[in-house]
């Protein structure tokens, strides 16, 4: 009986334990995998909490996943890089004013061996035709996320929609950017990434930079506050304090100032959106 | 009844139990008001649904044995139901550890629905398992190694305190009889 009193004092104070953080400033964000495993808000989110006393919880998703996150009511503010499905959000009225913030640019990454002879080029379109004519494995990241709606719209560009079930090159791994790095470097395989992961990835193998430098492989960072109308519980005001320091000019310069060995992950963008 | 839905609860997919719980604590959910997603507690009630029936289960085994042997003389010692309940639970107290330790093994290894309702959010809902796959996703191949090893060591030394415990406590046991 003493043991049963004594374990339950146990699990009260446990759990009182835990809701302690809870009660201190905090919101959640929703946001991206490619924002989290880039290490960038790792490295920027220390500045802001200590300035404002404001904890962010990051629950990093695709941006599809993400978006719905926030339409359950789940986040308290977006950080996402899917410019036509934030468009879909503003207009369905969950979202009330959306910022750039940063942007940087998708690469395509593929096996030293380069079966496609894709390389060195910088048309994304034509390397994709390449590599759909080769049959050269590709792995997709199939989640539904920015990088993945990035792929596939240039798919669509290049008139091509391929069909994973059929296609056995494309492989469609349903996973985060780094599983799917994993997963092509172990597949020697091409894939689409945004520049930051790629990085600040560690498990490159063979892979090395196929094709960059296209215009339309630009990948922009909006931060979208939510509209108080449809998402009252939110705390919305905490929110607001970090939209706004992540446009402002100390924000902004601490976005700028993350580096992976020399290189800059994200170009700040606020003042002038691309 | 409830032997045969605890049995069947034996194989239940964390994942499952993750998504149900998520749809329940998400604030458009029944228990939203709660707001206990991407909360620590949210993640203790995933792995205590996960824990509860082989816990359960293995649990009623020992003390349905304990009380065929036992009862009788329980009664006859003047004993209500209710008042025997505690010396059964004494005499089954080895087998008590034993089922801990069950439900510890299934939780400790657990990410599916921890993921799923904590958000593996650092510094608040990431835990060994969800740090392991995130590590693996970045690339960081050997830090996620190294947590791994820790990982096992910390479930090998609990087992170990545990089986020592319940050593103790059979000898202690068998000294009264």
């Amino acid at each position: 009986m003493i043991e049963i009193r004594s374990l339950l004092a146990l699990m009260v104070a446990v759990i009182a334990i835990h809701s302690a953080p809870a009660a201190a400033e905090s919101i959640v964000l929703a946001s991206t995998t490619s924002v989290e495993s880039s290490g960038l808000l790792t490295k920027i989110l220390p500045r802001f909490t200590a300035k404002t006393g404001i904890t962010v919880n990051v629950v990093a998703q695709g941006t599809g996943k993400a978006l719905y996150t926030a339409r359950r009511g789940d986040a308290d503010l977006l950080l996402v890089h899917d410019p036509e499905a934030e468009a879909q959000f503003m207009s369905e009225g969950h979202g009330i004013t959306r910022r750039q913030i940063a942007w940087n640019d998708f690469v395509l990454v593929g096996p030293a061996a380069d079966p496609a002879q894709v390389r060195g080029g910088r048309d994304s379109v034509a390397a994709l035709k390449a590599i759909a004519a080769a049959r050269a494995p590709f792995v997709s990241r199939g989640d539904n996320s920015g990088t993945n709606a990035a792929e596939l719209r240039l798919w669509r560009i290049a008139g091509l929609i391929p069909d994973a079930t059929r296609e056995k090159w494309y492989r469609d791994i349903g996973g985060g950017m780094g599983q799917a790095l994993n997963a092509a470097s172990a597949m020697d395989a091409y894939t689409l990434t945004d520049r930051g992961t790629w990085l600040s990835f560690d498990n490159k193998g063979s892979l090395v930079i196929a094709i960059e430098g296209d215009p339309r492989l630009i990948n922009r960072y909006d931060v979208i506050e939510l509209n108080p109308q449809r998402h009252a519980t939110a705390k919305l005001a905490l929110a607001k304090i970090f939209a706004d320091w992540l446009v402002s000019p100390e924000g902004q310069a601490a976005i700028g100032a993350v580096q992976v060995n020399g290189e800059r992950l994200f170009n700040p963008s606020a003042n002038a959106p691309r | 009844m409830l032997v045969v839905l605890t049995n069947a609860f034996f194989g239940l997919p964390p994942v499952v139990v993750g998504l149900v719980l998520y749809l329940a604590l998400s604030r458009s959910g029944p228990l939203g008001f709660l707001q206990l997603l991407y909360t620590p507690q949210a993640m203790v009630m995933a792995q205590a649904v996960l824990a509860a029936p082989i816990m359960t289960a293995l649990i009623h085994r020992a003390s349905e044995r304990a009380w065929a042997r036992y009862g009788d003389e329980l009664i006859c010692d003047g004993a209500s139901r209710l008042q025997a309940v505690p010396q059964i639970l004494r005499i089954i107290r080895a087998d008590l550890l034993t089922a801990v330790l069950a439900g510890f093994g299934r939780t400790i290894s657990e990410v599916g629905a921890v993921i799923l309702v904590g958000g593996n959010i650092r510094d608040l809902t990431r835990t060994m398992t969800t740090a392991i796959a995130l590590q693996t996703s970045q690339g960081e191949l050997s830090l996620a190694l190294a947590l791994g090893a820790v990982l096992i060591g910390i479930s090998i030394s609990i087992s170990a305190t545990v089986f020592a415990l319940a050593g103790a406590a059979r000898t202690a046991g068998s000294d009264e009889a």
